[in-house]
């Protein structure tokens, strides 16, 4: 027993230790709305000419990631979001309004001459494709429109030997040499591919040469100064509502209260921790939420204490009532936690962003709590019973009745 | 010892007036929607000095576009101001902003919210068939642990919490958003919890006096029983949500308002609803086996 109990304190201590390693060397994120930046949805618009194919899809995922990458955020987000819409997050990012006319505007594919003038647009681009050059290595294959082969045609016969600029949103994404004339309206774009960075030019090509118009269909930014006032002030007042809870539980429970106090505690830094760990995204709604989880997390020392009341009222002794309320409580707790936790296994598969997010922090919050209020308060009751059997059931407010 | 089961009438008729009232606000007024919704932008700004609420509209008269139903509101000492509009575009956004920078000079930009028309729908959408999926989920559980009965009066006691958190919002003309359904979530879960604790109890008791004769005293007993343990846990709840309602700030304020309305609600239900209506059930039952 004893040995068994002391195997337990160490286990908890080693946890604790985890968990603040964990905490020191990988900082919790703080969601947008807390460390300021824009979340920006795209959706991608459908027109006659163009069905929106995930091939579509894809060449203008391609296009904002070039544009994201563009804007040097550190940590940016792209995320494809169903069918026909791209998610896009920028932490932290000065101008707003311009990153958004940035990613949100229609691609434009310009062959530039040497000289610096467009002299072809994406419209008149009818196909790029994987192809092989003449020795088997891997290169693009163009092929223009019939009035892009004529202008095409008249550039390359002026301009031989020159390099001629492929730019896609205003970057330079290929500048070949023009090797000979190309009157028949098909091009080879060749020297130094791989497989990949020949298919990312295609891709880029492609998105140029058939645009996806793309609509902003949502903006949440929040300012760095709000989102500081936002972390200010829920701190305060989780701060205050851990130390409400924590003096409720001394007042009613007294020592009992106490050790649960100390597994809520601990609860907390391990469910810190654990937010760490699976990398979540604590927002402003997430903060609440686990302020609310530590005013539920006592549940299970509140169910487990009343129980061991009614079990020394009922004429059992301190430890023996112990025993008995911890045993008869764990089913009571289990079906109730177990419960919640399918609400939230539930929310987690069928929800959205936000709504996942806080499934992963209430399932967390059950599972720890589970551990907190049983075991841990189990360790240290157990203690706190062995210095003083005689007082301890005293400060329940209940007196056992053989003596 | 209060009489939980015996007067359920008037347990039952307290919420059911509150749910009355609600819809009685819900046919004359409706819900106030927030752009999760019903699509629509919101701009918070700060500015150098403090405005009116006039000024700010002349600024948005002056910029061409048509602002006439917008909702402008200077927030704390005035010297920051909440815009509500439908859903500009994000060029328009910026000839906002520009306006009023021409007009004050330095603007800082603390929150900008634009959400299309079509997003509300699928909002709505989804969160309802979550909400569904996790009843169903409930009622497969507590059907297996305990009787299909009592997960049938689980899932009324939830639909009651739902309905009593809707119906204060919609007295207190409160706007219903996205933070709104994620509360009445957090509400669900914590619910079902405290219902579960009693069922629990009424179905360790039925183990030592199986005969069932009075069931009513039996059921009775075992929400006095956990009664302590009901109360407690609201306490130290309230006590973290009550705080982030008092110190949170304005952004969260209407969310840990839902969760108070629906906390309260909850413990409510899992005293004075759950327990009872099982309790008639069964009984209303057992009377037409009876009959029969």
């Amino acid at each position: 027993m004893g040995r068994g109990r002391s195997v337990r304190l160490v286990a908890i201590l080693v946890l604790l230790l985890v968990a603040g390693v964990a905490l020191y060397t990988r900082p919790i994120n703080l969601g947008l709305d807390l460390q300021g930046g824009i979340h920006v949805v795209l959706e991608a618009v459908e027109t006659p000419e163009l069905p929106l194919t995930e091939d579509a899809m894809n060449r203008a995922l391609a296009v904002v990631d070039r544009r994201v990458n563009a804007l040097g955020v550190t940590e940016p987000v792209l995320q494809r979001l169903g069918d026909r819409r791209i998610i896009v997050e920028l932490p932290g990012i000065e101008d707003p309004e311009q990153a958004i006319s940035v990613i949100g505007k229609t691609a434009v594919l310009e062959f530039k001459d040497p000289t610096g003038v467009t002299v072809l647009t994406g419209a008149d681009l009818a196909n790029a494709a994987l192809g092989r050059d003449h020795m088997g290595r891997p290169a693009v294959d163009v092929e223009f429109t019939a009035d892009g082969a004529k202008k095409f045609a008249a550039i390359t016969t002026e301009w031989v030997g020159h390099q001629m600029p492929i730019l896609l949103d205003n970057r330079v994404i290929s500048s070949p040499v023009i090797q000979t004339p190309i009157t028949e309206g098909k091009g080879q774009i060749t020297g130094g591919f791989t497989i990949e960075s020949a298919s990312e030019l295609v891709i880029l090509l492609r998105a140029g040469s058939l645009p996806v118009p793309l609509e902003v269909v949502e903006i949440r930014n929040v300012g760095p100064i709000l989102g500081k006032e936002s972390i200010d002030r829920s701190l305060k007042a989780g701060i205050i509502g851990i130390i409400g809870v924590l003096l409720f539980m001394l007042a009613y429970y007294r020592l009992p209260g106490g050790v649960a106090n100390i597994a809520l505690v601990i609860y907390i830094v391990l469910m810190l921790a654990e937010l760490a760990l699976v990398r979540a995204t604590l927002t402003l709604p997430g903060i609440a939420g686990f302020i609310l989880s530590i005013g539920m997390a006592v549940d299970a020392n509140v169910i487990i204490f009343e129980r061991i009341k009614e079990e020394i009222a009922a004429g059992k002794r301190v430890r023996a009532a112990v025993q008995a309320g911890f045993s008869r409580a764990l089913a009571t707790v289990l079906d109730a936690n177990i419960t919640t936790l399918i609400t939230a296994l539930i929310l987690f598969n069928f929800g959205t962003g936000p709504i996942k997010g806080f499934a992963v922090t209430l399932s967390l919050g059950i599972i720890t709590s589970m551990f907190t209020a049983i075991v841990v308060t189990r360790v240290f009751l157990d203690m706190a019973i062995d210095r003083d059997p005689v007082g301890f059931s005293r400060y329940l407010g209940v007196r056992e009745a053989t003596k | 010892m209060i009489p939980f089961v015996e007067r359920r009438s008037l347990w039952f008729a307290i919420p059911l007036v509150i749910i009355a009232l609600g819809l009685g606000a819900f046919f004359i007024r409706g819900f106030v929607l927030g752009i999760d919704f019903t699509g629509g932008t919101i701009l918070e700004r700060g500015l150098p000095k403090a405005v009116t609420a006039q000024e700010i509209r002349e600024v948005l008269a002056g910029t061409g576009m048509d602002l006439s139903s917008a909702v402008v509101q200077p927030l704390g000492d005035g010297r920051e101001v909440l815009i509500r509009a439908h859903a500009l575009s994000s060029e328009e956004i910026k000839l906002l902003d520009d306006a009023l920078r021409q007009a004050y000079g330095e603007v800082q930009v603390r929150r900008t919210e634009l959400v299309g028309p079509t997003i509300g729908e699928e909002l709505v959408g989804q969160s309802l068939i979550a909400v569904l999926l996790g009843c169903l989920g409930v009622l497969a559980y507590v059907s297996v642990r305990f009787q299909p009965s009592q997960g049938v009066a689980a899932i009324i006691a939830l639909i009651h919490d739902v309905l009593v958190t809707v119906s204060v919002f919609l007295l207190l003309g409160k706007e219903v958003n996205g933070s709104f359904i994620a509360a009445l979530l957090t509400i669900i879960g914590y619910s079902i919890n405290n219902t579960i604790v009693v069922f629990d109890r009424v179905r360790e008791n039925l183990k030592f006096s199986p005969d069932r004769r009075d069931l009513v005293r039996l059921v009775n007993e075992s929400i006095y029983q956990t009664l302590g343990r009901t109360i407690n846990t609201s306490i130290t709840t309230l006590i973290a949500v009550l705080a982030l309602f008092l110190f949170g700030g304005t952004t969260i304020k209407d969310f840990t308002l839902a969760l108070l309305v629906g906390l309260v609600a909850g413990t409510y239900s899992s005293v004075f609803i759950a327990g009872p209506l099982w309790t008639a059930w069964r009984l209303q039952k057992d009377k037409d086996l009876v009959a029969a």
